[in-house]
């Protein structure tokens, strides 16, 4: 066996999800020795599904994979174990009551491992050598997110991983913890191991790849050397054409003041502060954006507002309802409280199956999650509800066999549209939207931003959560930068640089530089 | 006589701990089988097939060989409960039926197999009695050592019991200790808490779930085995084995899913299931019928369900049912 | 670097895949083929056990089951009954609250009726104890339904755990009041409940009804109905819908989850307070622990099989009654003990259950792949 022969190869990969989904579709491509590639590709681009048939999770459909260049069938973990292959999820795979030891010594052989104080031996000569921190007797239940993840890296640098895949390993890390992993993995790949970053950061494929691999609607477009890349070009590749976001921004004069947020303090179900003496005001005819790395409390700001997260004392929301001088408290009531209020609010959730909508029921049905209180006193109004899903399905062009087929068979994007469809439907003042394109082609992208436009004309306050910086740029009037639960700055959608966004995203500390300049 | 409630109340618990021990191991791989009163049935009515085919076998009964007369209904009870234990995993593993549905599911049919091939048994005997009495074999099952008469209330407390309640506590320590030290048993854990994680590990979940299901209906079948051959001395009668099934369930709550607190614990619930017996001679001031008798019976479901709900409130991890209880798995599933 | 390389595993032959698209009328005739295998597995069993004709055999069920007006009234009676149970634990199970306490809840449901007839027979006027009746029997289920619901909001309590061992306690109380209440002293029977002044009882005339079944069926015909309408259109079974989908889906929509758990096991012990009260108020005129007699077990089996549907339910219902009172007959006419019902009906149940698999999974055979050139 001569060094040139790939550490893993695979042969025209292909993984379907019931009939329609195709996740990957004839994918062929190399993992070299000692190197560290990145799998690029937008979300929902087949990356982890990929990485997952290596990692026996998932069984291809057809194709080969070849390590070392025999050909193997990897039908569980176990065999990817075996074939040295070790891959660190991003929904960690641990279990909670055991212990960090005890984890890493889940499915191996004693023979192998010798007792457990040998395996947290072990483990702490792990953590001295690569500078990790981890109390092999600790409860995993106990741990901090970034602990979770130190021990899954540990768990499988303890198994003797030769080739290591991590899915988005640094979206729940600070850039601090982001650098230290990094530098691990440059030590790795200098013991000649293979690493596998799955990422769709494009400042983290420069920074640590050897070659980039580009994956777009699950198809393989091609490996290009990390020296020879810049942003524009792997952009390119990754989304297939040329990012000319032509998004409309209407101006809109009179804007109202709607909502108005202060000193915003939440903690998130592990007890930490996961937003920090927040304070801004949102005003209705505009759209703001917020940004912010995943994880920065995005999701509890706008469950704030909505009612389903508990908001610490001194915080404040304030509801100014359009025409009306009178405000409203929304801190401390709940969701149905806040409806009898009167405040018409929208919310696009992030978790749109698990949350939004009832993914075993039809259209008609998932209509009325928002209005079965109407109707008589016992029977709730069915014919309302199905005429708004008709009318949904026409208007939006959803495709589905019809209104009471389970949304969960529809494919993400007829899915997000019959969500923000309900959701717009019902004449809002606040509309909040959670990465409501994420997952979503470009036309049906553009659907929701024409929607959210509408809206913003009809005076309604948006608030967009989003990712993708060239989007928020082009589509918001203001956006709000959080950072690590702290508001880091508000800057003008007119005149905001994608870099500029960017350094308040990940630097506390030049959002501080910048309220004082 | 404290010595003799305790001796009952042993004999009354060792039923209990086999099933609780059995259910332990088989809730341990998330599979809560609710079957397990079926197999507790079966795996008496199987021993006594065992044993009603080897005593017919003979010419004569005197000729009794112990060792056959003991390995026969033992394997055959094995056999019955490794089968029910099977029934139920390839429903719930392999087809990933409802577990709650297939286990109660199970425990019909396990009672009604039981009570049909003993219902059959005692015609083809053409006994007087709604019996059958099988007591050679029982005889072997039921032997202590000889000299336990001989040491007054220790011997009566320790070593008054035939073997089959030896073994129950022996199952109850090395399930104990496989559970928490060996690796087998840190992947069982694992498999109940967290199949997917489990998974990722290497650790095969369908092979662990039928396992310890198989395994565990095997040990809970020894429950049904012992009360017919030792506890009734041989003797099935219909319906007789009663509700110790849900009450080695109850005994599983009880012990928060820990084999070596069942040995305590079943002997606790055996001496609640007898105290009414010896209440008016501990007591002879407090007037005791049998309908107080009935209320006593209660006390061990009661105690479960306080411990079950001083457990949720204390909401602490390692004294909650496992994580992934009642839950099918599919690798698959997204 | 070592040049050994590890064959891992043959391809396997099968792989089990997901379905979403299994039309409708397929996955019934699935279950249907399902009963149908059953059946004639049954049938082996019962040539085997009695040696005689299968096609015999099963117009000896027949005739068990319907061969007389007495018998199809009981037919009728059995059903409605089981019924009656399985439409109250379905709101529980289809919100996921696993109530497999139904068995207590009825038994406390006929505790109620049988202390109100005993304790009120003789003193109060018969229309006033026959509203007791009705009142207490539907609290008494509903309360032992809701305390596992109330622990279950709050804390998250395990509820299968939890109403399992309610059952015993429900059982341990009427065998208490057996005692107590027993007709003569020590034999811990009651015997019929004011036998001569029918005090309580919940009948029609005999003029109309002649095996005292109509009133029970008629009953339990409309709550089937009523149950129907108000899972499907009601905003309380939407709400039941929803929760037992997704609690965060749940919460997002402002429904209040807890007070739904609770309402809903307030509904669900109260309606097996009503079969409680039936079999003791309309049908025995007694009660033993046995009142139940495992219906609360083999309601959910109907209830699950029927997915929810109480019109359905009436089918899967029949279908195990029927097999019940046909296997019982069957073992009068050959000898063999009654148990042999159980068997048959577990047999069926295992493979109506097995079934759901090839409903909701699709197994794919492994296509032999193209060597590539």
């Amino acid at each position: 066996m001569d060094n040139k022969t790939p550490a893993i190869s695979m042969r025209n990969i292909t993984k379907a999800f019931g009939s329609k989904v195709v996740a990957n579709k004839n994918v062929s491509m190399d993992i070299e020795r000692g190197e560290i590639l990145a799998l690029l590709g937008e979300n929902g681009s087949g990356k982890t599904t990929l990485m997952n048939m290596l990692s026996g999770i998932y069984r291809q459909d057809s194709g080969q994979i070849f390590v070392d260049g025999t050909e193997v069938h990897i039908t569980c973990p176990k065999d990817a174990y075996e074939l040295g292959i070790g891959m660190i999820h991003q929904h960690f795979k641990l279990v909670d009551v055991l212990t960090a030891t005890e984890n890493v010594a889940l499915g191996m052989q004693k023979k192998t491992t010798g007792p457990n104080r040998e395996i947290a031996k072990a483990i702490t000569e792990i953590c001295d050598k690569y500078g990790f921190d981890i109390d092999p007797k600790m409860k995993v239940y106990n741990m901090t997110v970034s602990q979770k993840q130190t021990l899954e890296i540990v768990k499988t640098l303890y198994r003797g991983a030769n080739i290591l895949i991590l899915d988005e390993p640094t979206a729940v890390l600070t850039p601090q913890e982001t650098e230290k992993l990094f530098a691990v993995l440059r030590n790795m790949k200098a013991d000649g191991k293979s690493i596998i970053i799955i990422t769709h950061k494009l400042n983290e494929v420069l920074a640590i790849s050897d070659r980039v691999s580009i994956l777009r609607k699950g198809e393989y477009i091609g490996t290009v050397q990390t020296s020879e890349a810049t942003v524009q070009s792997l952009t390119e590749m990754m989304v297939g054409q040329k990012v000319e976001l032509d998004i409309e921004r209407p101006d809109i004069e009179n804007k109202e003041l709607r909502l108005s947020i202060e000193n915003l303090t939440c903690l998130d179900r592990y007890g930490v502060k996961a937003l920090d003496d927040v304070s801004f005001d949102v005003y209705g005819g505009e759209i703001l954006g917020i940004a912010g790395i995943s994880g920065s409390g995005q999701k509890q700001l706008l469950e704030a507002i909505a009612g389903l997260q508990k908001a610490e004392s001194g915080s404040s929301i304030k509801y100014y309802a359009p025409g009306e001088k009178k405000e409203s408290q929304l801190v401390g009531k709940n969701v149905s409280e806040i409806k009898r209020m009167g405040v018409a609010l929208s919310f696009v959730p992030e978790d749109r199956l698990g949350m939004g909508l009832v993914g075993a029921m039809g259209m008609a049905d998932n209509m009325m999650l928002r209005s079965y209180q109407k109707g008589g006193v016992i029977f709730t109004d069915r014919k309302t509800p199905r005429n708004l899903a008709t009318k949904i399905k026409d208007d939006l062009e959803v495709v589905t066999p019809n209104i009471s087929t389970p949304v969960r068979k529809l494919s993400g994007g007829n899915v997000q549209k019959v969500l923000v469809g309900r959701e717009i439907a019902s004449d809002p003042t606040v509309l909040m939207a959670a990465y409501a394109v994420r997952g979503l082609d470009i036309n049906t992208s553009y659907t929701i931003y024409h929607l959210l436009n509408e809206q913003k004309k009809k005076g309604t306050a948006v608030i967009y959560v989003g990712e993708d910086l060239d989007v928020l740029i082009a589509l918001c009037d203001r956006i709000a930068i959080l950072c690590g639960g702290k508001l880091n700055g508000v800057v003008d959608g007119r005149t905001a640089t994608k870099e500029e966004v960017g350094l308040l995203m990940t630097n506390i500390e030049a959002g501080r530089k910048e309220a004082e300049a | 006589m404290i010595a003799a409630f305790i001796h009952r109340a042993v004999m009354q618990g060792i039923p209990l701990l086999f099933g609780a021990t059995g259910e332990i191991i088989t809730e341990k791989s998330g599979n809560l089988n609710l079957g397990i009163p079926g197999v507790m049935y079966v795996g008496g009515i199987s021993g006594v097939i065992g044993a009603f085919l080897y005593e017919n076998s003979l010419p004569d009964k005197s000729q009794a060989n112990g060792f056959l007369a003991i390995m026969i209904p033992l394997l055959a009870c094995l056999l019955g409960s490794f089968l029910m234990g099977l029934l139920y995993s390839f429903l719930t593993t392999t087809l990933r039926a409802n577990q709650n549905v297939t286990g109660l599911a199970i425990t019909t049919f396990g009672v009604g197999l039981g009570n049909f091939f003993g219902g059959s048994l005692i015609k083809i005997v053409g006994a007087d009695v709604p019996s059958i009495s099988l007591s050679t074999t029982s005889r072997f099952f039921s032997a202590t050592l000889p000299f336990a008469k001989d040491l007054g209330w220790f011997g009566e407390i320790f070593l008054s019991y035939g073997f089959l309640a030896y073994l129950a506590v022996i199952i109850a320590i090395i399930a104990s200790l496989y559970l928490k030290r060996t690796r087998s048993g840190l992947n069982l854990r694992a498999v109940g808490e967290n199949p997917a994680t489990a998974d990722a590990a290497g650790i095969s979940v369908t092979k662990y779930k039928y396992t310890a299901t198989c395994v565990g209906s095997m040990i809970a079948g020894l429950g049904g085995l012992y009360y017919v051959m030792d506890y009734v001395s041989g003797v099935w009668s219909n319906d007789g084995f009663g509700d110790r099934g849900w009450l080695a369930i109850a005994l599983v709550i009880f012990t928060v899913w820990k084999p070596n607190f069942a040995i305590i614990g079943s002997i606790l619930f055996g001496g609640l299931y007898i105290v009414h017996n010896y209440l008016n001679q501990f007591f002879p001031f407090i007037p005791v019928d049998m309908s107080t008798q009935e209320l006593i019976k209660m006390a061990p479901y009661v105690v479960t369900v306080l411990v079950l709900i001083f457990n949720s409130m204390r909401n602490k991890r390692e004294s909650q049912p496992p994580e992934a209880l009642g839950l099918p798995y599919f690798r698959e599933d997204r | 670097m070592s040049t050994k390389v590890k064959e891992t595993g043959r391809e396997p032959l099968f792989h089990i895949v997901r379905r979403t698209d299994l039309p409708f009328w397929k996955s019934w005739l699935i279950r249907i083929a399902a009963v149908v295998a059953s059946l004639l597995i049954c049938a082996v069993i019962i040539v085997l056990v009695t040696g005689d004709n299968p096609i015999q055999i099963y117009a000896t069920m027949i005739k068990g089951a319907v061969g007389s007006p007495r018998r199809i009234w009981a037919l009728l009676q059995g059903v409605a009954m089981l019924l009656c149970v399985a439409l109250a634990v379905t709101p529980a199970f289809k919100m996921r609250f696993w109530n497999i306490g139904a068995e207590g809840q009825v038994l406390m449901g006929g505790m109620g009726a049988a202390a109100c007839m005993i304790l009120f027979g003789k003193t109060l006027p018969a229309p006033v104890v026959l509203l007791l009746v009705i009142v207490v029997s539907i609290l008494a289920g509903a309360l032992w339904g809701v305390i596992p619901a109330f622990f279950k909001a709050f804390w998250n309590t395990n509820e299968t755990l939890f109403t399992l061992m309610m059952n015993y306690i429900a059982i341990q109380i009427v065998s208490y009041f057996t005692y107590i209440w027993s007709s003569n002293k020590g034999n811990n029977v009651i015997n019929t409940i004011n036998a001569d002044t029918h005090v309580g009882w919940l009948e029609l005339p005999a003029s109309i009804d002649k095996y005292g079944y109509l009133l029970n069926i008629i009953i339990v015909a409309v709550l089937t109905v009523a149950m129907y309408f108000y899972l499907k259109y009601s905003k309380q079974g939407y709400e039941i819908s929803v929760v037992g989908e997704s609690e965060n889906t749940a919460k997002y929509a402002g429904i209040n989850v807890k007070k739904v758990i609770i309402r809903t096991m307030l509904i669900s012990g109260a309606l097996c307070g009503i079969a409680g009260m039936l079999l003791v108020s309309g049908t025995d005129h007694t009660i033993t622990p046995n009142t139940a007699a495992g219906r609360g077990f083999t309601a959910i089996m109907v209830s699950w099989l029927a997915k929810f549907n109480p019109l359905f339910m009436v089918l899967t219902s029949l279908l195990l009654v029927f097999m019940e009172k046909g296997a019982l007959e069957i073992s009068t006419v050959f000898g063999l003990n009654d148990s042999f019902a159980a068997i048959i009906t577990g047999i069926i149940i295992f493979f109506i259950i097995g079934s759901e698999f090839f409903i909701n999974y699709s197994i794919k055979k492994r296509q032999k792949e193209v060597e590539a050139k």
